[in-house]
């Protein structure tokens, strides 16, 4: 079998990744609890005529896309794989809402067509010119996941060489009302990097888009190894024994993990799966956690991968992702973990190249 | 990657029947089950004709046993349906016995809930318990819970009219690199105003029974479906002394990279998808002895799709029809229940007719087949072609 | 119907979100498919729903408004011939 290589990488968040040059050292924090994307100039990327009829999660997908071929090099790729918790939800919303107000008449076709999930995929296979193989995952906090799952096992049974995965959600104003009415959603914060400390319920959304190509050939630019990605759609034993059972399979033990990259989001109901691996498993590991720089969404977790890759080529640790003080470098094996809600958990296993 | 990929059960819900037995009867018969709209009240209802399933959201969740608080959406109903005849008819008794997987799909979720409540959901607390259900995965999820599947690969595909096909896929490449030993793959969606409206400002829907490669064509008719396959890898099949219903064979996922929504002329992503399908299973075009269409009898995908067959198939197009005359186009569940189709065909060496056909379309010469026909299947060939230009293609065998 | 051919480029920018245009850069006379405004099968979607709520001129085939959509000036004439509102 081939191995499996992270060759670029590329961030739209709400804090200032676009620009790949920098890492995590000035930091944007916010007092609400909604976070919206720092945008980069999408005209510097989209043309107009092309650009009209997109919303931000089209917008920022292509970006994004574009970023991380740039980073490897390529013009095409062999396959798009894109996780999305939501699709175009700023564009579903538009729809329903005009079916509604209208009561079905004078509708558009517009909305409609950008609702469909894999609008994100097939915009960029048709920028890009890609005929190949074009799969979207949408399935909660497992999206991206399933995209990552799939390149790789395309590139180590060579079914493909090159791969642009990505994970992409868009804010939409009204899904949001919806989650602050269900408390999905905190009620209110005073600063976003304080989260873990909030004990209140429900989560600080965000949006976001990371990509990245990965490719069965290790190039100078590539970020690391991708090792091992395992998904549950449910926990019923323990957080602890999944973790171990999924790094013996990997043939490594738990001491071999550098670090731990914690998907915790201040949620007091359903934080107790990460303080499980934190406080026991790996209390002598080092732990950086990230949702209070991105925010919650459905593909949060691709910002997690986007942490790791940075952190395995750099082997620096920002400070502000840190949640103990165990060591700043000789970073080998990452062991990332993510669920929303208590469901849908996935431990993904990284390694230095 | 050598490795076997048996189909063991099977379980469908669709305007034409509600399980297997129900709807090769009215494949045979050449019964259809377009009629005027009767479960969603919509201004276009007197426009369009849908392919709608009997029972009542009621009776759904009476069959399930569901309690008075439960927020299943119609979508997750149905699924819910077809996956449990799909493990029943795969005599599993203990999904836990081996490492068993679910892979959905779905286009519209549980919009139809949320077109319902959407601004009623802001204001009081009565149908809140909805918004959970509204994203595609929760169908998907309720649908493992019923299953007994824990702990696992569960995921949720949504490509648009080519979901079902793509969930078979990866399904099969789970199987084959031995990351799974069991995986339940398909697909389902309700009808929905989002849906209806949708085609609707396409321009694309008919205000007849569809008529797919019909020169006249008009557009399609929505439907909405379930179906559900259990796959299994030859150790179980071997352990367990399986009755295999049909292997999947080939199965390819390209792109149209030409426009958003319209297929290209000469259906280029198709005729990739077809072609490394055949590749995949080793076939050679010739070895396939039926197509189930995509046919959704809009000007566009006929056009494209017939035209992609001719290129692969050159001028020994095998027999082709589309079933969707029967049952509607169900969207991100017709790659499923297509699947179904296609298995039904090689079981009973049977080619269904391509109902409504009248007249012969201008732009090539090959006719689909109209009438039922008995003929000796070994390889049945299923395309499902959606939105963004994804093309798909899957190929079922009799033997491995 | 002068007014309305200034009308009519207003509606087709403002529909089709077609930011960097200005209404002087429409000519009357400019094909607005294809090499000219560069507008698709959706954009004319989009302008027979117009027809429709503007004018109240309904039409059922798409294949209809290729012709009717050519340019500006082709839109006017036929809209002052057909409109009812």
């Amino acid at each position: 079998m081939k191995k499996v290589y992270i060759n670029s990488i590329a961030s739209i968040s709400a804090q200032k990744t676009f620009d790949n040059t920098r890492f995590l050292e000035e930091i944007c924090s916010y007092a609400e609890t909604v976070l919206p994307v720092v945008s980069p100039n999408y005209k510097d990327y989209i043309l107009p005529a092309a650009a009209r009829r997109m919303a931000r999660g089209i917008k920022m997908g292509v970006v994004a896309s574009k970023l991380a071929l740039e980073e490897a090099e390529l013009e095409n790729v062999d396959a798009i794989i894109i996780g999305t918790g939501m699709g175009c939800v700023r564009d579903s919303e538009k729809f329903v809402s005009a079916i509604i107000d209208n009561d079905e008449q004078y509708l558009t076709p517009t909305s409609f067509i950008q609702s469909t999930h894999n609008t994100v995929g097939g915009q960029i296979a048709l920028g890009i010119g890609c005929k190949g193989y074009n799969f979207t995952y949408v399935h909660s906090s497992n999206s991206f996941e399933s995209s990552l799952l799939d390149a790789k096992l395309m590139l180590q049974n060579d079914e493909a060489n090159t791969i642009l995965i990505g994970g992409v959600d868009e804010l939409g104003a009204h899904t949001t009302e919806l989650h602050k009415v269900v408390n999905h959603v905190k009620k209110n914060i005073e600063n976003s990097l304080d989260i873990l400390k909030s004990n209140t319920e429900g989560a600080v959304f965000g949006e976001g888009a990371n990509f990245f190509t990965l490719g069965n050939e290790k190039k100078s630019s590539t970020y690391a190894e991708v090792i091992g990605i395992k998904m549950y759609n449910t926990l019923k034993s323990s957080i602890s024994d999944l973790a171990k059972q999924f790094i013996t399979s990997q043939k490594i033990a738990i001491a071999h993990i550098d670090l731990v990259i914690l998907g915790n989001n201040g949620d007091v109901t359903f934080d107790g799966n990460y303080n499980e691996l934190s406080s026991e498993l790996f209390a002598n590991t080092q732990q950086v956690y990230y949702k209070h720089l991105c925010g919650e969404f459905n593909t949060a977790s691709s910002f997690g991968f986007w942490l790791a890759s940075k952190i395995l080529k750099n082997q620096h640790l920002p400070k502000v992702t840190k949640l103990n003080n165990i060591n700043d470098s000789s970073f080998k094996y990452v062991l990332l973990y993510n669920q929303y809600r208590g469901k849908n958990h996935s431990f993904t296993l990284l390694r230095k190249c | 990657m050598s490795k076997g990929v048996a189909i063991t059960g099977m379980g469908i819900i669709s305007a034409i029947g509600n399980n297997v037995s129900e709807n090769y009867k009215s494949l045979i018969e050449g019964r259809k089950g377009i009629s005027k709209i009767s479960k969603i009240d919509t201004i276009h209802k007197n426009a369009i004709m849908v392919g709608e399933i009997d029972f009542t959201n009621k009776d759904f969740e009476d069959q399930l046993g569901l309690s008075a608080d439960n927020n299943y959406s119609r979508t997750a109903m149905l699924g819910i349906v077809a996956a449990k005849q799909a493990i029943a008819n795969a005599g599993i008794t203990d999904i836990k016995k081996y490492s068993t997987g679910l892979i959905s799909s779905t286009s519209v979720g549980g919009m139809d809930m949320t077109e319902q409540y959407y601004y009623e959901y802001l204001k009081n607390d009565k149908h809140r318990k909805y918004i959970d259900s509204h994203h595609a995965g929760d169908s998907t999820q309720k649908i493992a819970e019923h299953l007994g599947i824990e702990e696992s690969l569960v995921t949720t595909i949504s490509t648009a009219c080519s979901s079902a096909a793509n969930a078979i896929m990866l399904g099969a490449r789970l199987i084959k690199s031995g990351e799974l030993d069991r995986v339940v793959v398909g697909g389902k969606d309700c009808l929905s105003k989002f849906t209806i409206n949708g085609f609707k400002t396409l321009m694309i829907l008919s205000d007849t029974y569809n008529t797919p490669f019909d020169e006249n064509r008009k557009g399609l008719n929505l439907g909405e479906a379930a179906a559900y396959l259990v796959l299994e890898s030859d150790k179980v099949v071997k352990a367990e002394n399986k009755k295999v219903l049909a292997y999947v064979k080939g199965y390819a996922n390209a792109n149209d990279a030409f426009h958003q929504t319209a297929s290209s002329e000469n259906g280029d992503g198709a005729t990739l998808a077809m072609e490394q399908a055949l590749k995949v299973a080793g076939l050679h075009p010739s070895e396939i002895d039926y197509i189930n269409a995509h046919g959704t009898a809009t000007g566009n995908n006929d056009l494209s799709e017939g035209r992609a067959i001719v290129r692969v198939f050159g001028n020994n197009v095998p027999d082709f029809s589309s079933t969707k005359p029967y049952t509607g186009h169900t969207l991100a569940a017709a790659g499923a229940i297509e699947a179904v189709y296609s298995i039904l065909a090689l079981q009973n060496n049977i080619i269904y007719p391509n109902l409504n056909f009248k007249t012969q379309m201008k732009e090539y010469d090959i006719t689909p087949q109209t009438e039922l026909k008995e003929k000796e299947l070994h390889n049945v060939l299923s395309n499902s072609l959606g939105f963004g230009g994804n093309c798909s293609t899957v190929i079922f065998s009799k033997s491995q | 119907m002068e007014a309305l051919k200034q009308e009519l480029k207003e509606n087709i920018i403002e529909q089709l979100n077609l930011e960097d245009i200005s209404v002087a850069e429409i000519g009357d006379n400019d094909p607005l498919f294809g090499d000219g405004l560069g507008l698709d099968s959706i954009d004319a979607l989009e302008l027979i729903v117009m027809l429709d709520k503007d004018y109240g001129i309904k039409l059922t085939d798409p294949k209809e408004g290729k012709v009717i959509f050519e340019s500006v000036e082709v839109m006017a004439n036929y809209i002052s011939a057909n409109r009812k509102k």
